[in-house]
C-alpha cells in the first residue's frame, strides 16, 4: 500500500513537471495556449436593444485581432449573451458564463443595474469586471468592488467639463436642468451641480425629470422655459434626448444653448431630429468622430474606416461609424491583454487593467489617454466639447480634465 | 399664465393623440366588446409601413393613403384568421391573443427595422399660418385630424346603413343575424376601420414622438386611460377623455405630483373610472342579462 | 398497478429527482432550477386568481416586487435574518392583495385585466419615485450578501435551493388542499357562474378578495425568494415583461392546473435563453408565437395535454372518471 501511495505520487509529480514544462503561461480559467475566453451580457432585446451595435464593434475588433492571429497567438472568444436589461437575468448569465462557460473575465456588459447586479457576485468570485459600459460613477468603487471597472468617460467627469465650460463661457447663464428620472439623470445631475458648486443655487433655474415611459418631454421643456432657462442641459438618451433637443428649438428658438450627454450624441439618437434643429447643440467626446473630414487622413480614422468595412459591414454606416465606443473599448481590451503577456490570472489582468499610465489609443482625441490606479478606475478623464455645426461635429476649445 | 397656458395647449396636442389611439379602441370595442392590448403596435406598425412606402419614393400623401387601405386591409385580416376561432372564447383567451399579437408586431418590427428611431415627416409645413406662439403647426393639426377623425366616425355610425349594423352586431349579433346582417364580415370592418384610425395616429404621433417599434408603449396606456375615462362605448367620449387625459397629464405634472410620477396619472384615472363610473363619463351603462 | 399506486409511485420519483438534483447539476444549473421554484410559486399564485377564481391579473409582476422589496428592505435596513423575511413579504403581499382585491371585485374579465395591467407598467415608476427613494434604494436598488449554507456539505446555491423547495412545498400543499376543498369549490364555482354561486350562499365577496390576496401573497412570496437569490432589487428587475412572462406561464403550463404552474415556470425560466440564441428579437416573438398557438392548439396548456393522454390510456379500462370537461377542477 505505502509502495503504490509512493508511486502514485511520483507519477503525480511528473505530471506536474510535465505541465510545466509544456505550458507557456500562468493560466486561470478560460485562458489556455490557443484562446482567450471573455463573457459579456447586452441587452440584444428588451428597452435598450438599440445600444446592440456597441457589441457588433466589439465582436468585429476581436474577429479582426483573431484574423491577425490572435494576442500573444491566441485567439479571442468573446461569447455574448442576451438580458433583456433584465438585472435578474444578467445574474444568470454571468453566472452560466462564468460557470458554464468558464470565461477568464466579464468585458463591457451593458448598463448600470445590471452590472449593479453582477458586481457582488463576480467581485466574491474574484472574476474581472472590466471596462463596462456605462458611465454611471456609483457603480465604480474600487475600494469595495476592486474588481469592477469603468470605460468610457464617467457621466461624472462628462457633467463636470460642461459645467466647467458654462462657467467659463456664459458665467450668467440660467441654466435648466431635464433628467433621466434613474441613475443616468442623477449621475449626471448630481456631478454637474457639485462642479458648479455655489453658483449653482443661482445658475440652475429649474430641473425637471422625465421617465422613459413618458410619451414625449414638451410639458418638462415648457417648465424648463417657463422658469426662465437660457441654457438647457438635456441629461436624457434615446428617444427622450431627440424629443428634448426638438422640443427645446420648438418652445426656445435658436438661441437657447444645449448641452446632450455623449451617448445622446450618435447619429442614430440625435439624427432625425433634423440638422437644422440640432446646429449648435453641444456635447462632449474622447475620441475622434471618423465621419469628421478633418481626420480624414488620420491613420487611425482610415483603419478604423477600412474595418468597419470588412468587419461590421451590416452597420448602418451613417449612424454608427460616427460612434466608435465599442472598436475603441476593445482595443484597450486588447492592449491590456497584450501586457498580461503570459499570465493570463484574473488577478494578474486586473493589476494590469488598473496600472494603465498614458496608454495612447490611436482613435482617441489628441491629449486623450488611458489612465488608471489603484484608486482611478475609469480610464477616460479628458474630454473635449463639441458643437454641431449644422452639418458635423467641430471641436470645441482644449481638452479638458473633468 | 404663459406657462400655464403652454401647458394647457401642449397638453391638448398630445390629447390629440391618445384620443386618436382612444377612438381606434373604441372602435373595435363598438364592434366586437373586445379591447386591444395591440391596438398600439398595430398603429406602430401601420406608420412602418408608410415609412417605408416614403423610402421607397411615395410622396407622403401616397405614401399616407396607401397606408390607410393596406392597414384596413391587414386589420380585417387579422379579425378573420386570428380573433375569428376565439371570438367566443373567455375573456381570458381574447386577451392573452392580444397580448401575444402585441409581442409579436413588436418583436417583428424590431426585426425588420432595429429598434433605433427614424424620423417622420409632418404633413403640416413648420411656419404654416395656423402655428402660433403655443402650438407648432403639427400641433394644431394633429388635433384637427382627430377632431375630422371623430366627426367621420359619428357619422359613420349615424347616417351610414354599415355603421347601424355594426351597431346592431355589437348589442345582439345572433338577432342581427337573423334580420340579414353578415355579422363576420362586419366584425372584420370593424377591425379594418380601427386599424386604419390607428394608423392616422400612427402617422400624427410619429413627427413628433419618432418612429420606433416602443413608440406606442407610454401612448397605450394613457390611450386606456381616455377610453376609460369617455367610456369605452363613445366615440365622442374617447376623444374627450384623451384631451382631458393629455391636459391631466401636463398640469398635473407641472403643478401638482411633479413630473416623476405622471404615468401613475394614468394609472389613478384608470382604476378610479373604473371605480366610480365604469361605463366613463359619456359611455352607456351596460346591463348584463343572466 | 392501481391509479393510486401510480401517483404514488409518481411523487416518489419526483421528491427523488428534486432531492437529487442540486447534486448532480453544475451550481449555475442549480441556481438556474432554483429560479424555476421561484417561478412555480409565483404561477401557482396567478393560477389559483386567473385559472380557478377567473379574475384577470396583468400585473402580478408588482406584488412579486413588493415581495422582493420587502425582504431587501428588511434584511438591509432592520438587520433582519433573510429567512424571517419571507413570510412577513408573504403577509404585506397577501394584504396588499386583499386591499387591491376590494375595488377589483366590481370589476370583471376585461375591466379588470385594464387595472393591472396599468399596474405593471407604473410598478417600476413607482418604485423609484423619490419620495420612496430612501427606502427603495431608488433607481440604485438595493444589494445585500448572499446568504451561506448552515449546513456544512451544501454549498450556497444548493442550500438556497433546498430552501426555495421547502418552502414551495407547503405552499403547493395548501394550493392543492385549499382547491380540493369546499374553498376550491366555492373559488371555482364563482368563477364559472358568479350569481348562481351566490345564489348557493357563496359569499362571493370574500372569496374574491381573499383569493387575490392569498394569490398576490403567493407572488409576494416567490418575490421575496427571488431577491435573496439574485442578491439584487432595483426599478429594472420588475419590467411589465415579467408580469406578461407570468400570464405566458400560466398559460403554457396549464390555465387551472397545479402542475400546470410548474410547468409554466420551466417554460419562461429556459425558452427565452433557448429563443435569444435563434434571434435577437426572438423571445418576445417566440412568446406572442406561443401564447396564440396555445390558444388554438392546446387551451388548457402541457398539463391538459399530459391529462388527455392519460385519460386516453385509461379509457382502455373501464371508465372510472367522466370524460373531462373544457374547464374543471384539478383532479
Amino acid at each position: 500500500m505505502k509502495r503504490f501511495v509512493g508511486a502514485l505520487a511520483i507519477v503525480a509529480l511528473s505530471a506536474f513537471a510535465v505541465v510545466q514544462a509544456v505550458a507557456a503561461g500562468k493560466y486561470d480559467p478560460g485562458a489556455s495556449d490557443t484562446e482567450t475566453k471573455l463573457g459579456t451580457t447586452w441587452a440584444f432585446s428588451g428597452p435598450v436593444s438599440s445600444t446592440s451595435p456597441v457589441e457588433r464593434q466589439m465582436a468585429g475588433y476581436f474577429a479582426m485581432i483573431n484574423d491577425q492571429g490572435g494576442v500573444n497567438g491566441r485567439k479571442i472568444n468573446l461569447i455574448a449573451l442576451d438580458d433583456g436589461y433584465q438585472p435578474p437575468k444578467t445574474v444568470e448569465q454571468t453566472r452560466r458564463l462564468v460557470e458554464q462557460d468558464q470565461v477568464l473575465l466579464m468585458y463591457g456588459q451593458i448598463g448600470t443595474p445590471t452590472n449593479v447586479a453582477v458586481r457582488p457576485y463576480l467581485n466574491g468570485k474574484k472574476v474581472p469586471q472590466l471596462f463596462v459600459t456605462t458611465g454611471s460613477s456609483s457603480l465604480i468603487d474600487p475600494k469595495k468592488y476592486p474588481w469592477t471597472m469603468g470605460f468610457q468617460s464617467s457621466y461624472a467627469a462628462e457633467s463636470t467639463v460642461i459645467a466647467k465650460y458654462i462657467l467659463a463661457e456664459k458665467p450668467n447663464a440660467k441654466i435648466g436642468i431635464l433628467y433621466q428620472d434613474d441613475d443616468f439623470g442623477t449621475d449626471h445631475l448630481n456631478p454637474f451641480l457639485a462642479a458648479l458648486g455655489d453658483k449653482a443655487k443661482t445658475m440652475v433655474v429649474a430641473k425637471a425629470s422625465y421617465a422613459v415611459t413618458d410619451p414625449t418631454v414638451t410639458s418638462q421643456i415648457l417648465s424648463l422655459k417657463a422658469a426662465g432657462a437660457d441654457t438647457l442641459y438635456l441629461m436624457a438618451q434615446s428617444r427622450a434626448a431627440a424629443q428634448a433637443v426638438s422640443a427645446a428649438r420648438d418652445q426656445g428658438g435658436d438661441n437657447l444653448l444645449l448641452f446632450i450627454p455623449f451617448v445622446a450624441t450618435a447619429k442614430s439618437v440625435i439624427g432625425p431630429v433634423g440638422d437644422d434643429k440640432l446646429k449648435g447643440l453641444m456635447s462632449t467626446d474622447s475620441t475622434k468622430d471618423p465621419t469628421d473630414p478633418a481626420w480624414k487622413d488620420d491613420r487611425a480614422v482610415k483603419d478604423y474606416l477600412a474595418w468597419v468595412d470588412k468587419y461590421v459591414p451590416e452597420q448602418d454606416r451613417e449612424s454608427d461609424r460616427s460612434s466608435p465606443l465599442g472598436y475603441v473599448s476593445a482595443q484597450a481590451m486588447v492592449e491590456v491583454l497584450k501586457r498580461a503577456g503570459d499570465d493570463l490570472t484574473r488577478e494578474n489582468i486586473l493589476k494590469i487593467a488598473t496600472s494603465l499610465h498614458d496608454v495612447a489609443i490611436p482613435l482617441l482625441l489628441p491629449g486623450v489617454t488611458l489612465n488608471t490606479s489603484a484608486t482611478d478606475y475609469f480610464p477616460i478623464h479628458t474630454l473635449q466639447l463639441k458643437r454641431y455645426d449644422g452639418t458635423r461635429w467641430q471641436l470645441v476649445g482644449k481638452p479638458i480634465d473633468g | 399664465m404663459d406657462n400655464f397656458l403652454n401647458q394647457l395647449l401642449s397638453g391638448l396636442a398630445t390629447g390629440g393623440l391618445y384620443a386618436s389611439i382612444a377612438l381606434a379602441l373604441v372602435m373595435i370595442y363598438q364592434a366586437t366588446h373586445h379591447v386591444n392590448f395591440a391596438q398600439g403596435e398595430l398603429a406602430m406598425f401601420s406608420t412602418f409601413l408608410a415609412w417605408t412606402l416614403m423610402q421607397a419614393g411615395f410622396s407622403y400623401w401616397g405614401a399616407f393613403l396607401l397606408t390607410l387601405v393596406l392597414s384596413f386591409i391587414a386589420g380585417a385580416v387579422i379579425e378573420r384568421i386570428i380573433i375569428r376561432p376565439i371570438e367566443d372564447k373567455p375573456v381570458l383567451t381574447v386577451v392573452v391573443v392580444f397580448v401575444g399579437l402585441l409581442f409579436i408586431l413588436n418583436s417583428v418590427a424590431g426585426w425588420i427595422y432595429g429598434y433605433d428611431i427614424k424620423s417622420f415627416p409632418s404633413p403640416f409645413p413648420v411656419g404654416a399660418w395656423y402655428a402660433n406662439r403655443f402650438m407648432s403647426a403639427h400641433e394644431v393639426g394633429m388635433i384637427t385630424v382627430t377632431l375630422a377623425l371623430l366627426m367621420l366616425v359619428f357619422a359613420f355610425f349615424r347616417f351610414t346603413p354599415l355603421g347601424l349594423a355594426m351597431r346592431a352586431v355589437a348589442q345582439n349579433p345572433v338577432s342581427s343575424q337573423l334580420v340579414g346582417i353578415r355579422t363576420g364580415w362586419i366584425l372584420a370592418l370593424g377591425w379594418g376601420l380601427a386599424s386604419v384610425i390607428g394608423a392616422v395616429a400612427g402617422m400624427m404621433a410619429a413627427p413628433i414622438v419618432y418612429l420606433d417599434p416602443n413608440m406606442m408603449g407610454g401612448i397605450l396606456l394613457y390611450a386606456f386611460a381616455a377610453a376609460l375615462l369617455g367610456g369605452l362605448t363613445s366615440p365622442l367620449g374617447a376623444v374627450i377623455g384623451g384631451f382631458v387625459v393629455g391636459v391631466l397629464e401636463n398640469l398635473a405634472g407641472a403643478y401638482i405630483v411633479g413630473t416623476e410620477i405622471k404615468l401613475s396619472v394614468a394609472l389613478v384615472i384608470i382604476v378610479g373610472v373604473l371605480l366610480l363610473k365604469p361605463s366613463g363619463l359619456f359611455g352607456r351603462t351596460v346591463v348584463t342579462r343572466v | 398497478m392501481s391509479r393510486g399506486q401510480i401517483n404514488i409511485a409518481g411523487f416518489a420519483a419526483l421528491a427523488v429527482l428534486l432531492i437529487v438534483l442540486p447534486f448532480v447539476l453544475s451550481s449555475y444549473h442549480t441556481f438556474q432550477a432554483t429560479m424555476v421554484i421561484v417561478y412555480a410559486i409565483a404561477l401557482l399564485g396567478l393560477n389559483l386568481l386567473i385559472g380557478y377564481n377567473g379574475q384577470i391579473s396583468l400585473g402580478h409582476g408588482a406584488f412579486f416586487a413588493i415581495g422582493a422589496y420587502a425582504t431587501a428592505i428588511l434584511v438591509t435596513k432592520l438587520g433582519m435574518p433573510y429567512w424571517v423575511t419571507v413570510p412577513i413579504a408573504g403577509v404585506v403581499c397577501l394584504v396588499v392583495g386583499f386591499l387591491f382585491g376590494l375595488p377589483a371585485l366590481r370589476l370583471e374579465g376585461l375591466y379588470l385585466a385594464l387595472p393591472t395591467f396599468a399596474l405593471a407598467v407604473a410598478t417600476p415608476q413607482l418604485l423609484n419615485y423619490q419620495r420612496v427613494a430612501p427606502l427603495t434604494g431608488g433607481v440604485q436598488g438595493i444589494m445585500f450578501d448572499k446568504p451561506d449554507s448552515p449546513l456544512l456539505p451544501l454549498d450556497q446555491d444548493q442550500w438556497l435551493y433546498f430552501f426555495c423547495l421547502a418552502i414551495a412545498i407547503p405552499l403547493y400543499v395548501v394550493g392543492w388542499n385549499l382547491l380540493r376543498a369546499r374553498t376550491g369549490r366555492a373559488i371555482v364555482a364563482i368563477r364559472d357562474h358568479a350569481m348562481a354561486a351566490g345564489a348557493m350562499g357563496i359569499d362571493n365577496a370574500f372569496y374574491k378578495t381573499a383569493t387575490f390576496g392569498v394569490s398576490a401573497m403567493y407572488a409576494g412570496i416567490a418575490g421575496s425568494l427571488s431577491a435573496i437569490i439574485t442578491q439584487f432589487v432595483a426599478p429594472d428587475s420588475f419590467p411589465i415583461f415579467l408580469s406578461l412572462s407570468f400570464l405566458v406561464g400560466i398559460v403554457v403550463g396549464g390555465v387551472a392546473s397545479i402542475p400546470g404552474a410548474a410547468i409554466g415556470a420551466v417554460f419562461i425560466e429556459f425558452v427565452p435563453n433557448v429563443a435569444s440564441e435563434i434571434s435577437d428579437a426572438a423571445p418576445w416573438a417566440v412568446y406572442g408565437v406561443v401564447l396564440i398557438a396555445a390558444m388554438y392548439l392546446m387551451p388548457e396548456g402541457v398539463a391538459g395535454v399530459c391529462r388527455n393522454i392519460g385519460s386516453r390510456l385509461e379509457t382502455r379500462r373501464p371508465a372510472t372518471r367522466t370524460a373531462p370537461a373544457p374547464r374543471r377542477a384539478p383532479g
